[in-house]
């Protein structure tokens, strides 16, 4: 059972985002409206998954991320999913960077629309996986870039893409429509021209995605 | 009253009114007055003896003339302020006899109290050295017109006296006559009476002159003060109306995003929870699934929006991260190098964003460019943002508002922009704003 404290400061969206938790089976065990009430609440109840927006009160900037950001240090591996309505990469390194990236989610609030998928999203972070969202993603990989990544062919591109979505081998086959023995070929020369050694740690999918995130141009 | 001297000197009745007595007084009191300043005169005296050791074979050596001249020049430059001030407030009271306008010292306030601050404001003013110059030019010259004045006057008398002084035995030499009998004294006379008549002319004509010269050096024109002084208050309204602007800016996109936003992302929540609970072969199905898909659309277009109003990464972490972020959305590859410290004033960050997202919007529409670089670093209390490409160049702010318009956007946080495209590029849009911090 995934005990999720979630912090959001508009009062419909929080009821809304409760409701569907508790739902699909996701107990809220502390829904709150603001940063330092989301400390507290993390402190009380030791949830398994933190959910929060992070433009929040009192000052209506970053204070969900910077809250989210003292709460992985205190309690390293606790996940951690930051929604916003904002495509920034430097909120989503700023997570990455924090306890090695996993257990972390940076997502849209659109991605709420789709209600299973990011249920889906959400159980993922809680076991450890990492999950940026595409749109963000997306956006680095429009450009090309003139760092290592400029290697990466336009299909290695959209397979990177899709890692970074948290998505399978077998997952990413189907929705390229190719053969999932050709994705685990890609990955392979994702990983080799990004200069990440091949190993069996899973974490190396979020290497990749942390390379492009940690891109200073 | 009269405008000036000059048109009372035109009337008619010019000797009947108060004009030739007040040019008289005028006239008179100057050489009294240079005799006061009479140090002013000083750095006349060794460029005089510069030039005739110069010109003539003389005892004094060229070299020491030169050192003596620069010495005697640079104390001049020390101490004349000290005596041209009080002298120009004296003169600007004086002046009032020959031009009743009003006039204006034109001098700053200086921006604190204590004599350090008064000095250093006045040795760097216009006004003070426009009233060195006016005091060199009366104690140098003055002496001169009086002589003159004086020559004339006692011209006159002499001859208006010299058939009743004037004897065999005491002839009177009046530089070009000499007359020894009241006989040859006779025909003169009407000259000087002449001359005695035309005296008021005279002095009405050498104060206007001599006014005209002091008003130049003296006077600040009304006008110029006025518009001084109305530039300020524009320059101020004008950034009061930018620092309102950027309040509005953000008023605007905190509403979007507290309010319409955040109950636009409950809506598609529900619709996403009803499209669980509606049946799928249900006719509802697809009106939900249609709404839904509406839903997400708008709510894409709306987060556009509101980044385009004010970007919240701007807010939070400043201009570097904002400008990368900006990179990331150009569809050219943008290196951002950006060297700042600590965070300017909000208007100064977000003037600086917005010209940046101007100019790489530009960049990609007109430049053919295929790269472009963005360097904001802080030089000389100024915040310099530069965008270069390397586009085809030529681009020209007449052809377009857009380059106006960053000019403008520049100009109203009180900066500047700076373009260079040369046919063949690369195109460099440089802005310099002052970097004050909230």
């Amino acid at each position: 059972m995934t005990r999720v404290v979630l912090a959001e400061d508009g009062v419909l969206l929080r009821e809304g985002l409760a409701g569907l938790l508790e739902r699909f089976g996701l107990p809220v065990v502390a829904a709150v409206g603001d940063a330092a009430a989301l400390v507290d609440a993390v402190a009380e109840h030791a949830p398994d998954l933190v959910v929060t927006d992070i433009r929040m009160p009192p000052t209506l900037t970053d204070d969900g991320l910077r809250a989210a950001l003292s709460l992985r240090a205190a309690r390293p591996g606790l996940p951690v999913v930051a929604l916003s309505q904002y495509v920034e990469r430097s909120y989503a390194a700023a997570l990455l960077d924090s306890d090695g990236g996993r257990g972390v989610g940076y997502l849209l609030k659109d991605r709420v629309a789709d209600v299973e998928e990011f249920v889906e999203t959400l159980r993922g972070v809680a076991a450890g996986g990492t999950i940026i969202d595409p749109t963000v993603v997306r956006q680095l990989l429009q450009r090309p870039p003139e760092d290592p990544v400029a290697r990466l062919s336009a299909r290695e591109r959209e397979v990177l893409a899709s890692m970074a979505t948290g998505l399978s081998n077998a997952a990413i086959a189907r929705a390229l429509f190719v053969s999932e023995a050709a994705v685990g070929k890609h990955v392979g020369n994702i990983l080799a021209k990004l200069g990440l050694p091949p190993d069996d740690d899973s974490n190396r999918r979020v290497l990749a995605v942390l390379t492009y995130l940690h891109r200073r141009p | 009253m009269d405008d000036n001297a000059l048109t009372a000197l035109r009337r008619r009745n010019y000797l009947f009114t108060s004009w030739p007595w007040r040019s008289l007084l005028y006239v008179a009191s100057t050489p009294v007055i240079a005799l006061l300043v009479w140090p002013l005169a000083l750095p006349v005296v060794p460029l005089v003896a510069l030039l005739v050791s110069l010109t003539r074979e003389s005892t004094v050596d060229t070299g020491t003339a030169f050192v003596i001249s620069g010495v005697s020049i640079a104390c001049y430059l020390v101490a004349a302020p000290l005596l041209a001030l009080p002298l120009a407030a004296l003169e600007r009271h004086r002046l009032r006899l020959v031009r009743p306008e009003p006039v204006r010292a034109g001098h700053r306030v200086p921006p604190s109290t204590g004599p350090w601050s008064w000095l250093v404001t006045r040795y760097t003013e216009a006004a003070t050295w426009r009233a060195v110059g006016y005091g060199t030019l009366l104690a140098a010259a003055a002496p001169v017109f009086s002589l003159f004045a004086l020559g004339w006057v006692m011209f006159a008398v002499a001859l208006l006296l010299a058939p009743s002084i004037v004897s065999g035995a005491n002839p009177i030499h009046l530089v070009f006559i000499e007359v020894s009998t009241p006989a040859e004294a006779w025909p003169w006379t009407p000259l000087g009476l002449a001359m005695v008549v035309t005296t008021p002319y005279v002095t009405g004509l050498t104060a206007w002159v001599h006014g005209l010269v002091a008003a130049a050096l003296l006077n600040e024109p009304a006008t110029s003060a006025r518009l001084h002084t109305e530039l300020v208050e524009v320059s101020r309204s004008r950034a009061r109306l930018v620092d309102g602007f950027e309040a509005e800016r953000r008023r605007i996109e905190r509403d979007l995003h507290d309010g319409a936003q955040q109950r636009l992302v409950g809506l598609t929540l529900q619709l996403g929870l009803a499209k669980l609970d509606v049946p799928g072969d249900s006719p509802a199905a697809v009106t939900v699934a249609k709404a839904h898909e509406e839903a997400k659309a708008l709510m894409a277009e709306l987060r556009d929006l509101i980044a385009g109003i004010h970007p919240q990464v701007l807010t939070d972490l400043g201009l570097p991260a904002a400008l990368r972020e900006l990179a990331d959305r150009t569809a050219l590859p943008v290196t951002v190098r950006s060297d700042l410290g600590e965070r300017p004033a909000t208007h100064v960050e977000s003037t600086a964003y917005f010209v940046v997202a101007e100019a790489l919007t530009n960049t990609v529409r007109h430049g053919r460019a295929t790269q472009a670089w963005v360097r904001a670093y802080r030089e000389k209390g100024q915040l310099i943002v530069e965008v270069t490409d390397d586009g085809q160049g030529g681009a020209r702010p007449d052809l377009g508002t857009g380059l106006t318009g960053l000019a403008d956007r520049a100009a109203t946080a009180g900066g500047r922009m700076l373009l260079s495209s040369p046919a063949g590029g690369p195109t460099v849009v440089r802005i310099e704003l002052p970097w004050t911090t909230a």
